[in-house]
C-alpha cells in the first residue's frame, strides 16, 4: 500500500524526465551571449533588492545624500527606530500578515483539496456547470468584488475586522484547478475503490488515502494563496481603517503617504521593505522545489 | 414510488445508501460553493443591481429623509462612458498594456529559452534571481523603485551628474508611464518565464535530436520546434498578464505620494475606488466596474476553453 502511494506521488510530479541530465551537452560550446543576457537579467531583478539592503543601513540624511549603494551604518539603529515607532505598529503589521496569508492559506488549501477531490473522482450532475463557474472566479477583477464585498461586509457589521481580509481570501479558483489536476494525477482510481470496498466512508478516504497522495500538490497551492494574499492591497486597503489591523502593504504605503510631509518616516518606509521581503524571500529558497508554476499542468503529460 | 414502500428493507437500505453516494461529492464542493456565492456571485449581483440605481435628491437635499435611492436605467453606464477621466484611465492603460504585455512576454519567453538551451552557463543563479521579485509584493516593489526613481537617489542620476550631463525625471508627466510599467515588469518578468520554462521542459527531447543531426543550431530549434509547441503557454501568460493589467491598482497608488504626475483616476480601477469611497458614489463605481469586468470577459473568453480543452483529457 504505502509503496503504491510513493510511486503515485512520484509519478504526479510534472515535467522533468530522466533525459533531462542528457541534455546538458558535455563539450557543448557555451553561448556567452545567452549566458551574458541572463545575467543582465539576473542583474536588473537583484538591483532593487541590493539597493534596499544597502539603503536600510544609511540614516535619513544619507538616503538622498550618499551614492545609491554607498553602504552605511546605521541599519541597527533604524531597525530600532522602525521597531519604536507608535508602540511597534510595523510588528503588528507582520504578525497581521502572517495571520491573514498563513491562516486564509490554510483554508484555501483545505477548501481546494476538497472541491478538487470532488471534481477529479466524482461524476455527478452539473459537475461542468460547477467546475466552470468556480473557474471564472479568476477572470473577474479584484475592484468589481471588492466594493460590492465592503458595502455587504458593512451591512453586517464585518468590514475593519479581521474577517474582512480574512474571509474573501478563502476561494481562490486557481487553487481549485490546481487541486483537480493534482488529483486525477496523483491518485489512483483503484486506490479509491479499495479503500471503498474495505467500507471506508468517503470523507476517511480523502482525509486517510487522498490527502496524503495530493501532498505535494497541496504544498503548492499553499505557497501560491500564501504569496497572494501577502501580495493583495487592494482587499484590506479598502476593508480596513483601523491601522492596528493593517497588513504590511497597507502599513507601509500609508507610511510612504504621511513621509511626503515628515520625510523622517521615509528610513523607516526602506527599513520596513527589506523587514518584509526577507520572509517572503526565505520562505521562497527554502520551498524552492514545490513552486512549480505548470498553468496547462495536462498539457505536460507526456 | 409504490416499489419503494412494498420492497423488502435490504433494497430500501441500498438505495437510501446510494442517496447518500450521490450527496458525497455536494458536500466535499459545500465549502467552496457556499464561499463562491457569498463572496463572488453575491457581491457580483449587488454591483449590477447597484450599477442601475442612483441616489434622487428632494427639497434641498437635506437630511436622510430627502435622499432617496431609485432605478436609474442605464444612465450610470451612459455617464462613466462619457466620462474624459474615465476614457482617459481607458486610453492610458491600453497604452500601459502595449507597452508592459508584449515587453515581459518577450523577455520572459527569451529567458525561458536561455535557460532551456544546453548552451547556457550559470543557469540557476539566473532563474531563482530573475524568479525573486515574484516573492516581493507590488507595494514593496513600488516603494523600491520609487526610491531609486528618485534623481536624489538613483544610480543613474548620480552617474549622470558626476558627467555633468542633465537626465530627464522619469517620474515626469510623459515618463511615469514607462515608471510604472518597469515595476509590473519586474514583478512579472520571473514568473512567467518560470511558466514558460516549465512548457519547455516538458518537450521529449527526441524531438530535438533528429534536427541536431540535421545540424540545426540552437536558435533554430528554439524557432522551428520549441515555440511551436509552448505557444499555448504563451498565450495563457499573455492573457493572464492582460487581465492583469487591466486591473493595475497598487503600483500607481503607491507611486503617488512621489510624484504629482498620478491623478486619483490615472487607471479605471483607481477612479472606481475614488468614486465609490472619496466621493461616496457607489453607483457610478459599480457601473465602471461592470464595464470593466465586460472588457475583462470579453479579453479573456477564448482563454477558459483553451485551458479546460489542453488540461483535463486524463480524466475519466
Amino acid at each position: 500500500m504505502m509503496s503504491t502511494i510513493a510511486t503515485a506521488s512520484a509519478s504526479a510530479t510534472p515535467t522533468t524526465g530522466p533525459s533531462r541530465t542528457a541534455r546538458r551537452g558535455a563539450g557543448e560550446r557555451p553561448s556567452w551571449l545567452a549566458t551574458g543576457l541572463l545575467m543582465l537579467g539576473a542583474l536588473y531583478c537583484l538591483t532593487p533588492v541590493a539597493w534596499v539592503l544597502v539603503a536600510s543601513t544609511k540614516s535619513g540624511a544619507e538616503l538622498f545624500s550618499t551614492f545609491t549603494f554607498t553602504p552605511s551604518t546605521h541599519l541597527f539603529d533604524n531597525i530600532a527606530e522602525l521597531s519604536g515607532y507608535r508602540d511597534g505598529l510595523f510588528w503588528r503589521w507582520m504578525l497581521n500578515t502572517a495571520l491573514y496569508a498563513g491562516v486564509g492559506a490554510l483554508a484555501s488549501t483545505l477548501v481546494s483539496a476538497l472541491a478538487g477531490f470532488a471534481l477529479a473522482k466524482y461524476w455527478f450532475p452539473g459537475k461542468r456547470v460547477v467546475f466552470n463557474l468556480l473557474l471564472a472566479g479568476v477572470l473577474v477583477p479584484g475592484v468589481v468584488l471588492a466594493v460590492p464585498q465592503y458595502l455587504l461586509l458593512a451591512q453586517v457589521e464585518l468590514t475593519n475586522t479581521y474577517w474582512s481580509v480574512l474571509l474573501p481570501s478563502i476561494l481562490s479558483p486557481y487553487g481549485i484547478y490546481l487541486a483537480r489536476i493534482y488529483t486525477a494525477a496523483a491518485v489512483p482510481d483503484d486506490v479509491i475503490e479499495m479503500a471503498r470496498t474495505e467500507g471506508a466512508h468517503d470523507l476517511r478516504i480523502f482525509r486517510v488515502v487522498a490527502m496524503p497522495m495530493m501532498l505535494p500538490g497541496l504544498v503548492t497551492i499553499f505557497l501560491f494563496q500564501f504569496v497572494a494574499i501577502w501580495n493583495n492591497f487592494l482587499l484590506p486597503f479598502i476593508m480596513l481603517g483601523d491601522d492596528r489591523l493593517f497588513p504590511l502593504t497597507v502599513g507601509l504605503s500609508g507610511l510612504l503617504n504621511q513621509g511626503a510631509s515628515q520625510p523622517a518616516l521615509y528610513t523607516l518606509v526602506v527599513t520596513g521593505a527589506l523587514l518584509s521581503i526577507i520572509p517572503l524571500i526565505a520562505l521562497f529558497l527554502t520551498l524552492q522545489r514545490y513552486w512549480r508554476v505548470d498553468l496547462a499542468a495536462g498539457a505536460t503529460k507526456n | 414510488m409504490a416499489a419503494t414502500t412494498t420492497a423488502p428493507p435490504i433494497i430500501h437500505d441500498q438505495r437510501r445508501r446510494r442517496r447518500r453516494r450521490a450527496a458525497v461529492p455536494y458536500g466535499f464542493l459545500a465549502p467552496a460553493i457556499t464561499l463562491f456565492l457569498l463572496f463572488l456571485a453575491l457581491p457580483i449581483g449587488y454591483a449590477l443591481y447597484l450599477s442601475f440605481r442612483s441616489v434622487e435628491m428632494s427639497g434641498l437635499g437635506l437630511g436622510p429623509a430627502s435622499r432617496a435611492e431609485v432605478w436609474a436605467g442605464l444612465s450610470n453606464y451612459s455617464a462613466a462612458l462619457d466620462d474624459p477621466e474615465f476614457l482617459g484611465s481607458v486610453g492610458r492603460i491600453l497604452l500601459y498594456g502595449t507597452i508592459l504585455v508584449p515587453t515581459m512576454i518577450g523577455l520572459a519567453l527569451m529567458f525561458a529559452l536561455m535557460l532551456d538551451s544546453r548552451r547556457s552557463r550559470a543557469k540557476s543563479f539566473s532563474r531563482i534571481s530573475i524568479f525573486l521579485p515574484y516573492a516581493v509584493p507590488s507595494v514593496i516593489a513600488s516603494l523600491l523603485w520609487g526610491f531609486l526613481y528618485l534623481p536624489a537617489v538613483s544610480p543613474f542620476h548620480f552617474a549622470a551628474d558626476k558627467l555633468g550631463v542633465g537626465l530627464p525625471d522619469i517620474l515626469s508627466a510623459r515618463g511615469v508611464i514607462f515608471a510604472v510599467a518597469n515595476i509590473a515588469l519586474w514583478g512579472g518578468v520571473g514568473f512567467n518565464m518560470v511558466v514558460l520554462y516549465t512548457a519547455l521542459k516538458a518537450i521529449p527531447t527526441e524531438l530535438y535530436e533528429a534536427a541536431r543531426l540535421d545540424g540545426c543550431g540552437e536558435i533554430q530549434i528554439a524557432r522551428r520546434i520549441k515555440i511551436p509547441t509552448i505557444m499555448p503557454a504563451v498565450i495563457m501568460t499573455t492573457l493572464f498578464s492582460m487581465i492583469a493589467t487591466l486591473q493595475v491598482f497598487a503600483e500607481p497608488t503607491t507611486l503617488r505620494p512621489l510624484t504629482n504626475t498620478i491623478s486619483t483616476t490615472w487607471t479605471p480601477l483607481m477612479k472606481v475606488y475614488r468614486d465609490a469611497f472619496t466621493r461616496d458614489d457607489i453607483y457610478s463605481a459599480a457601473a465602471t466596474s461592470v464595464i470593466l469586468a465586460v472588457a475583462t470577459f470579453v479579453v479573456s473568453f477564448g482563454f477558459l476553453r483553451l485551458v479546460q480543452r489542453r488540461a483535463f483529457e486524463q480524466e475519466r
